[in-house]
């Protein structure tokens, strides 16, 4: 493939591509999202490949194998185009029958499609499943569209359009302004606006900056930035050079997890073949400007998820935080200005440029703006990975998306932002999705990890068990964090094995309070949330732990003895 | 591992401190673990001192200083996989393989590590041998699954 020297070519090569895609073949579209692939979708996959050679359909079908879809529970998803027949828990057995009655005969298989357990109502397409219906799929929608692998699809879907928007009919300072007046808000957690902290890395003195996408995503229980990413990487990639254009930008880095092989195969396909089109290195488009990326590799500790640790890393050095009174995007890397932003908040600024900031502020609440992509997991009839404008209820995601809760049991405690964030109770979940609400509730968004957590929950339990991760996850540099979390850890093991004493609560809140206050970085300030958030509302069980020595919830091992 | 492909790797990056963790982790990936020699090597080929290269290999858990088992056992204890039954899932396999997170046994057949999260919550509770994802797992379902590994 020739290098792309300009906008001109671009669109040209992309009518090229697109001339050829023939809209009536049928293609047959295999999720290969992590989930699918721990199903053994491996095997679907080689299944379909040998039933089309068998039949001798190799030019007459297409075999895709894309990102995934989100509805992880029902995996391994396959989608039959043009029909767009959805079928789900497909089996390597399955495959003869999809190609013979589905792909040639145009039949719909009654027992592959979705059944709702509740009404028996079946669905034969994505958009017709609860799950899927009602989202805002902008971010996630195509990755059953394209193979990860392939430039071409996501060219095909229209991408690299807002690159050479902002490249050849803008500049960088009405990028900026348009970033700002989308009032995009950091994915990652922070919920920081992206636009300003852009604003101050281009303003940092200096001629060298660097942009950094992080995915490191440590949080157990979050993994759309991995569905996002592997699913579609030039959709990141993209976000990342029009950043980097607009903050003077020429070097870039991609933070990323070294235990998910297809995530880092899938972000090294990206970037070769996005430098062999032109669309990354010298002259990009034949615009002048020059970008390059490096990916490097977390090696498995939590905080370097951190955003200056993560930068101590990519130097080589041992991923410590540092006091934040000097921004990293003033001094980040190699004390480089260094604007840092999440997967997904990359990901959401090509439509920005594509379709501006208006469209995109009218799309969630006054001060929570765009979609939000949600990890749903924990107790929840329906796993899987849900996109929904902000402003949505957490009742909603929950029983629309969710299908509710498995089992029969009851609904008690909704967990957002792993081991860093806090609960709620059930009373409260027709509240909104939403940065600043559920701050208020004394819980965070996070990096959008919705953890449902049913009756069966010991709320002491889930603390203790927030604290043990981060006891091994924690840098150990600053005495806060170091020694506050081994002190709560013990003090909560204690009261779970029903070795509580009256003051205990009171000393698990003193050390909150210095340990909030005094960490060093935002993993250390943020360790109490989740203990604090649990006093606020599921008091009751700690003090029933501890003056009763009594489980509510019939989990603590030591204290069930004594109920039966 | 051939010592050719650490020759390989650290020339590659020969005198640039900065690869530091980049060496180390494909040194890891490579050889399941990090011998002594291999560090001093590292430490002399990188410019790094020796004292900065241990700290490294010892801070990140992935890093491992002893060899480990045939077999890698990792047991996901995440908040969703915790939530469905991990816990029960880790008792059974420290019961069979008579080794805690951490430990590789003394016919170095299996090394036993706990996982915080691998992204797939709905497969919980889940554990991976060699890459090979064993989903919805029960307690009870363990023994089998491990029997294939020799």
């Amino acid at each position: 493939m020739a290098h792309i020297n300009s906008a001109a070519e671009l669109e040209e090569l992309r009518k090229g591509i697109l001339s050829k895609i023939e809209p009536d073949k049928p293609c047959i579209a295999i999720c290969a999202g992590i989930a699918c692939l721990g199903l053994g979708n491996d095997r679907v996959i080689s299944a379909f490949e040998e039933e089309i050679r068998k039949q001798s359909l190799e030019t007459k079908v297409d075999i895709r194998a894309t990102g995934c879809h989100g509805f992880c529970e029902k995996g391994p998803i396959v989608v039959i185009y043009p029909e767009e027949i959805c079928y789900l828990e497909v089996t390597p057995e399955d495959v003869p029958e999809i190609i013979s009655q589905t792909v040639v005969g145009k039949k719909v298989i009654d027992r592959l499609i979705y059944t709702d357990p509740n009404t028996g109502a079946k669905a034969v397409h994505q958009f017709e499943i609860p799950f899927y219906k009602n989202q805002s799929r902008l971010l996630i929608g195509n990755n059953p569209k394209i193979n990860p692998k392939s430039i071409e699809d996501y060219l095909a879907i229209g991408g690299y359009s807002a690159l050479a928007k902002a490249l050849f009919a803008m500049n960088p300072e009405q990028v900026l302004e348009e970033i700002k007046k989308a009032n995009l808000r950091g994915r990652g957690g922070g919920g920081f606006p992206a636009g300003s902290k852009w604003e101050t890395t281009r303003n940092a003195p200096g001629e060298e900056k660097y942009v950094i996408v992080n995915a490191h995503e440590g949080e157990p229980g979050a993994f759309m930035d991995r569905a996002l990413f592997t699913g579609n990487p030039h959709l990141v990639l993209e976000g990342l050079i029009i950043g980097a254009y607009t903050i003077g930008s020429h070097q870039g880095f991609i933070y990323t997890r070294h235990d998910t092989p297809q995530l880092r195969e899938n972000i090294d396909i990206a970037l070769s073949e996005a430098k062999e089109y032109g669309l990354l290195g010298e002259n990009i488009l034949g615009s002048g400007f020059n970008f390059n990326v490096e990916v490097h590799l977390d090696v498995g500790i939590f905080v370097s998820g951190e955003s200056s640790a993560l930068m101590r890393s990519i130097e080589g050095k041992s991923p410590e935080p540092r006091p934040k009174y000097i921004r990293t995007s003033v001094s980040g890397i190699w004390n480089k200005p260094s604007n840092l932003n999440n997967v997904e908040t990359w990901a959401n600024v090509p439509q920005i440029i594509n379709n501006g900031s208006k469209w995109y502020s009218s799309i969630g609440t006054e001060r929570s703006k765009g979609t939000k992509l949600i990890s749903l997991s924990g107790n929840i009839c329906n796993t899987g990975v849900v996109e929904v404008p902000m402003g949505t209820s957490l009742k909603e995601i929950i029983y629309n998306f969710g299908g509710g809760i498995p089992n029969g049991k009851k609904l008690k405690a909704v967990h957002f932002g792993g081991p860093m964030g806090g609960s709620i109770p059930e009373s409260l979940i027709d509240s909104p999705l939403d940065f600043d609400v559920l701050s208020k509730l004394g819980t965070s968004l996070g990096a959008g990890d919705m953890l449902v957590l049913d009756e069966d929950n010991c709320m002491v339990e889930t603390a203790r068990y927030f604290l043990d991760f981060l006891s091994g996850e924690s840098c150990g540099k600053c005495v806060p964090c170091r020694e506050g979390i081994r002190q709560m850890l013990k003090t909560l093991t204690d009261i779970t094995d029903g070795k509580g004493k009256e003051g205990d609560i009171e000393l698990l809140e003193e050390i909150a309070g210095v340990v909030g206050e005094a960490a060093l970085c935002s993993l250390g300030r943020s360790v109490p949330k989740p203990l604090l958030s649990m006093l606020k509302y599921f008091r009751d069980e700690y003090e029933a732990h501890i003056k009763e020595k009594r489980c509510p919830a019939l989990f603590c091992k030591e204290l069930k003895k004594g109920e039966l | 591992m051939d010592n050719d492909r650490i020759e390989q790797i650290l020339n590659e990056h020969q005198g640039q401190a900065g690869s530091l963790i980049k060496v180390l982790m494909e040194i890891q990936e490579q050889n399941h673990w990090l011998p002594r020699e291999v560090l001093v090597e590292v430490s002399e080929k990188l410019e790094v001192p020796l004292s900065r290269v241990l700290r490294i290999a010892t801070f990140y858990k992935t890093f491992s200083l002893t060899p480990k088992g045939r077999h890698e056992i990792h047991v996901c204890t995440g908040t969703a996989c915790k939530v469905r039954g991990a816990q029960r899932v880790l008792d059974e396999v420290q019961e069979l393989t008579g080794i805690k997170p951490g430990e590789t046994d003394s016919d170095l057949k299996f090394s036993l590590e706990t996982v915080n999260c691998q992204g797939c919550c709905s497969l919980g509770p889940m554990i991976e041998v060699d890459g090979k994802t064993h989903s919805k797992i029960s307690p009870a379902e363990i023994a089998d699954a491990l029997k294939k590994y020799e």
